[in-house]
C-alpha cells in the first residue's frame, strides 16, 4: 500500500499539499478526485520521487519512493517521449530501465490496441498517443501503476480501449491502480476506492459502492456535493 | 449494459441476473459469463463483479465450480421464491413512493383498481 503521512508540500507560497494523511490500499482500482490544482498531481509525484514532502513522508509498501522506483509505473500528463521515435523505439529506448518489462505483453497489447510499432509518436492522433503512453505503462509487471488523467481529451472509441485493455490486464488484489482525474464520469464505474481532494487538503475517503448506497448519489454527484462547501 | 451510477452497481448487477433467471432467459444450469467477460463487457471493476458474483453463491442464485466456471443454481422453488421476492420489493417500493407523495392507502387503492378491471371483465364505476 501506498502511505502518506502528514504530508505538507509548497511550491514558493502555493500550498500544494496540507497535512495529507492517506492510506491508498493494496490491489484496488483508486480513483483521485479532485478540482484542478486539488494536488492530485502533486500526490502522484511524490510517489514516484519526483517531488520530495516538506513535512511528513510517503512511502510505498513501507520503503521510500526512491527505493521504490520499479515498484511504481507512471503515466504523467505531459509527453515525456520523444515525437521522432517510432512506438518500437520508445519501447527500446525504456527496457533497459525495466527489469520488468514484458515483452510477450507488450506484443500483445500493441495488437489488441490497435498500434503499429512503426508509428512515430509525433505523427499519430492524440487518442494513439494516449494509447501508446498506457502500452508502454503497462507492458511492465510494475504493482503499482499511477496514471494522471488518462482519458483527458481522448475520443469515447480511443476511451473504451484503454478502459477494456486495464481491465483485461488487471490482477485483482495484486496489481494497484491510482487514476487521478477530474472528469470522474469518465471512470466511475472503474474506481473501488476514493480519495477526494481539493485545496491540497484530503475531503473524503470510502468505498465507491458504499459510498453511493450511503447518499444514493454518483461519485460524480457527492464530488459536485463536497466541493460546493468546500468554495 | 447501463449502469445506474447512483447505487450500488454490484446490486444492480445481481438484480439483472435475477430478472433474466425470473423471465427464464437463464436457466438452471446454464452458464454465466467469467467475472472477468463480465467485467470487459460492461466496462466495470473485476471486483465489482466479483462482489456481485460472490452475494449470488451466498443467496444460492448460482454456483462457481473450479476451473468450470460459474452456472445458474435456481430450481423451481427458488425460482418461485425469487419471483416473489422481486415483486414484494417493488411493491414496498411502490407503496413508499405513492405515502411520500402523500396519497392514503384508500386512494391508492382506487387507481390500482382503475388500472384493473374487475374478474367479470368490467370497469368498476368510480
Amino acid at each position: 500500500m501506498i502511505e502518506f503521512k502528514h504530508v505538507s508540500k509548497r511550491f514558493g507560497r502555493t500550498v500544494a499539499l496540507e497535512d495529507v494523511t492517506v492510506t491508498y490500499p493494496r490491489g484496488k482500482i483508486i480513483g483521485l478526485f479532485g478540482p484542478n490544482g486539488a494536488g492530485k498531481s502533486t500526490s502522484l509525484k511524490m510517489i514516484v520521487g519526483l517531488n520530495r514532502p516538506n513535512l511528513g513522508e510517503v512511502t510505498i509498501d513501507g520503503k521510500s519512493p526512491q527505493d521504490s522506483k520499479h515498484q511504481v509505473a507512471y503515466l504523467p500528463e505531459i509527453d515525456y517521449i520523444y515525437p521522432w521515435m517510432t512506438i518500437a523505439d520508445a519501447a527500446d529506448f525504456l527496457k533497459p530501465f525495466y527489469s520488468d518489462w514484458d515483452e510477450a505483453k507488450f506484443k500483445d497489447l500493441l495488437g489488441f490496441l490497435n498500434l503499429d510499432k512503426r508509428m512515430k509518436i509525433g505523427r499519430i492522433s492524440r487518442g494513439q498517443r494516449a494509447k501508446t503512453k498506457l502500452l508502454l505503462n503497462v507492458s511492465r509487471q510494475a504493482p503499482y501503476l499511477l496514471m494522471d488523467e488518462p482519458l483527458s481529451g481522448i475520443d469515447i472509441m480511443t476511451r473504451e480501449e484503454i478502459i477494456n485493455t486495464l481491465i483485461r490486464d488487471y490482477r485483482e488484489g495484486e496489481q494497484t491502480i491510482v487514476i487521478s482525474t477530474h472528469e470522474i464520469a469518465d471512470v466511475e464505474s472503474l474506481i473501488e476506492e476514493v480519495v477526494f481532494i481539493a485545496d491540497g487538503r484530503i475531503q473524503l475517503v470510502g468505498n465507491a459502492e458504499d459510498l453511493r448506497h450511503e447518499r444514493e448519489a454518483s461519485l460524480v454527484n457527492i464530488m459536485k456535493e463536497l466541493f460546493k462547501n468546500a468554495n | 449494459m447501463e449502469f445506474d451510477t447512483t447505487r450500488p452497481i454490484y446490486r444492480q448487477i445481481i438484480d439483472d441476473f435475477k430478472k433474466q433467471m425470473i423471465r427464464g432467459e437463464l436457466k438452471n444450469g446454464d452458464k454465466i459469463f467469467s467475472q472477468r467477460e463480465y467485467a470487459a463487457r460492461a466496462q466495470i471493476n473485476p471486483n465489482t463483479v466479483q462482489r456481485a458474483y460472490r452475494e449470488m453463491e451466498n443467496m444460492n442464485l448460482v454456483l462457481t465450480m473450479r476451473g468450470q466456471g460459474t452456472f445458474i443454481n435456481v430450481n423451481e422453488d427458488r425460482l418461485r421464491e425469487l419471483k416473489r421476492e422481486m415483486a414484494q420489493g417493488l411493491v414496498d417500493r411502490f407503496i413508499k413512493e405513492m405515502h411520500s407523495l402523500e396519497f392514503n392507502q384508500k386512494e391508492v387503492l382506487k387507481m390500482l383498481k382503475e388500472k384493473y378491471p374487475d374478474e367479470e371483465g368490467q370497469n368498476d364505476r368510480v
